[in-house]
């Protein structure tokens, strides 16, 4: 409308545009906002409800897992893995800290005591569950654990070392209420 | 132009809603290339499928509990206890695969005889739509019997998502409705799924009307020129789809009553376990080639796009082929890239079907973990046979388009049906100029 320089009823100030046009771009903004805050709430409630929000923290006692031994527990849906690692196994995961990986981390800073190693253990790839728990699977190149789905394969730390997965396993937000029990979430 | 009904119902019907006019026009008016083979035979199947699916599926829907504790009991009971359940479980089931037959086949049919030349590009384009809905749509209905393939392939499929930067976590959760694939994921699900569906017919509905702008392409691919090229589509295609279904029926029922469960995976009869990954990962047949694509690229973000992108580029096809002559009949060379690229597709079916570590020996045929055997690895012959998809589409194409000395097309579609006793190499040799499209 602006192109034009008379319209039938905007008064025509040249460049600047009409008071229609003034008019027209103020309904429209408010029809796409008001559009946009209409669709909010339907976005939104597919987000994760109250309820889900609320499963959001387990104890669990780390006492009973012997050394070299691993335990799944069951946190959000998801397995936690906690490995009591043996002192071969951490001694390893330090020697590589300098090496060469796709998320370089440090061993000290994803176990808040060396020996009990907590870790989300979904595959940072696609979300399989890595093998590697029980002594009969598979652990990978690395002696950590072994993604089926498409070979990722982490270290004594779960860092990521081989295959397509991206990331670390991911270490929870976890603290020790007492020795041995661990506050998960 | 209104028609001369002569069922007085019909006429007053017609004045007021001129569906009997709408259906007359599209049926006995609508002139159709007098030439099509067997393979313009599947569009109407395609339809067919769609009518099935949804038959059975809203009565599937009547006896299925979209609930983690339930869902997949309440399909085991529909196979136990429900009159005639397993038959409905099974025409769905199968009919999914059914689906996707037809869809591939008409789709290959396009490719050969170049149905998405000008002016159909926005058909051809319909098309890839209607294939990515019929995707969503399967996948979400795979994952309502939960069963552990159920679970995890919902869970790999979301989570392709996370490979995007910055809003990946975020989409996934949103997918969810959670930290993982749970209760709330499987009733979105199944709403999406009842609702896909009647999306697609709408979009089959569009992809009709821009058909009937200009008519089926044919086996030799010109135009028609004329009445003389073209007959009725009521009754002569009518009475040739319905040959054509009967005898696609016969296939269809072989695998509901005898190989029901054939086409699908065994460890879907156990029961979902979130904490338990099975040993192979592996979605149905139809989805093999494009996760054949993911899993050869081996960075998580790369991988995803290349897979979106080998559909992605059907879209551009339109423009990619250059080439002014529509039927591979008359592209020698573009014929033997055609048919490697089916047989690429197999490949590539064959390395989305097989574990990545394993070693394809292709002269023994045999595909075993067996690392001391001649062979090439499942991982390497994936991204052999991704290499020459791509290569076809993005490479091959263009270039034909520029080197390629195409046949000498006939003049009309009459020619070859009346004259010089239909041979083509009579046509072939004829001495009249390429014709120019
Ligand atoms: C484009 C059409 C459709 C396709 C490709 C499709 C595909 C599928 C597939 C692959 C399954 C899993 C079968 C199994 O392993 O048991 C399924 C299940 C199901 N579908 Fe569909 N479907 C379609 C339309 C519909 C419609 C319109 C409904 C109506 C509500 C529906 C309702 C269901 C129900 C209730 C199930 C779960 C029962 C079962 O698993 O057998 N589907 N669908
Ligand atoms: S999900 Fe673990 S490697 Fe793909």
């Amino acid at each position: 409308m602006a192109d034009h320089a008379q319209t039938p009823h905007g008064q025509a100030t040249g460049e600047q545009g009409t008071r229609r046009d003034f008019l027209f771009l103020t309904a429209a903004s408010v029809t796409a906002f008001g559009a946009a805050s209409a669709v909010w709430p339907f976005v939104s409630s597919m987000n994760p409800s109250k309820d889900v929000l609320a499963l959001s923290s387990i104890e669990v006692d780390v006492g009973q897992v012997a050394e070299g031994q691993a335990i799944t527990v069951k946190w959000r849906g998801k397995p936690v893995f906690i490995r009591h690692r043996t002192a071969a196994e951490i001694a390893e995961a330090v020697k590589d800290d300098g090496a060469d990986m796709k998320d370089p981390q440090k061993d000290e800073v994803r176990a808040q005591k060396p020996e009990f190693l907590v870790l989300v253990g979904v595959c940072t790839h696609l979300g399989c569950i890595p093998l590697g728990q029980k002594d009969a699977e598979p652990k990978g190149q690395f002696g950590g654990w072994y993604c089926p789905c498409h070979g990722s394969m982490y270290d004594t730390s779960g860092r990521i070392r081989k295959g397509p997965a991206p990331l670390n396993l991911e270490v929870p937000a976890y603290q020790y209420v007492s020795d041995t029990v661990v506050k998960i979430g | 132009m209104a028609a001369n009904f002569k069922n007085p119902v019909v006429r007053w019907i017609d004045h007021r809603l001129p569906v009997f006019t709408f259906l007359h026009h599209e049926a006995n008016e609508y002139p159709t290339p007098k030439n099509l083979s067997y393979w313009w035979n599947f569009g109407s199947l395609a339809g067919f499928m769609l009518m099935v699916m949804m038959a059975s599926g809203i009565f599937l829907a009547m006896q299925y509990t979209p609930h983690v504790d339930y869902a997949f009991n309440s399909v085991e009971r529909m196979m136990r206890d429900v009159n005639y359940g397993w038959l409905l479980r099974y025409i769905h089931m199968n009919g999914a695969s059914m689906f996707f037959v037809v869809v591939y086949v008409h789709m290959f049919r396009g490719l050969y005889f170049g149905s998405y030349k000008a002016p159909r590009e926005l058909l051809w384009q319909i098309g890839v739509v209607i294939l990515l809905l019929m995707m969503a749509t399967a996948f979400m209905g795979y994952v309502l019997p939960w069963g552990q393939m159920s679970f995890w392939g919902a869970t790999v499929i979301t989570n392709l998502f996370s490979a995007l930067p910055v809003v990946g976590e975020h989409i996934v959760t949103l997918l969810w409705g959670g930290f993982s694939v749970d209760n709330p994921t499987l009733n979105r699900f199944f709403s999406l799924h009842y609702l896909l569906p009647f999306v697609l017919l709408g979009v089959v509905v569009l992809h009709v009307v821009a058909l009937h702008r200009f008519g089926s392409n044919n086996p030799i691919g010109i135009d028609t020129k004329g009445p003389q090229d073209t007959i009725p589509f009521h009754p002569y295609y009518t009475v040739k789809d319905m040959f054509g279904l009967g005898v696609f029926m016969i296939f269809y029922a072989y695998w509901v009553f005898y190989a029901p469960v054939t086409l699908g995976d065994p460890v879907n009869f156990v029961p979902a376990n979130p904490l338990s990954t099975p040993e192979h990962i592996v979605p149905e047949w139809y989805f093999l080639p494009f996760y054949a694509i993911l899993r050869s690229i081996p960075d998580k973000l790369l991988g995803v796009i290349a897979m979106f992108a080998s559909i992605l580029v059907l879209f551009v096809l339109p423009w990619l082929d250059r080439s002014p002559v529509r039927s591979g009949r008359y592209r020698p060379a573009f014929k033997w890239f055609f048919w490697m690229l089916v047989f690429d597709c197999v490949i590539l079916t064959i390395c989305g079907k097989s574990p990545p570590d394993w070693i394809w020996s292709p002269f023994a045929f045999s595909i075993s973990p067996d690392v001391g055997q001649v062979g090439i690895s499942i991982i390497a012959m994936g991204q052999l046979a991704t290499t020459y998809y791509f290569g076809y589409f993005l490479v091959v194409l263009p270039l034909l388009s520029i080197f390629e000395r195409a046949l000498p097309v006939p003049l009309s579609i009459s020619r070859p049906v009346l004259g010089a006793g239909g041979s083509h190499a009579a046509i072939a040799q004829s001495p009249k100029p390429m014709e120019k499209l």
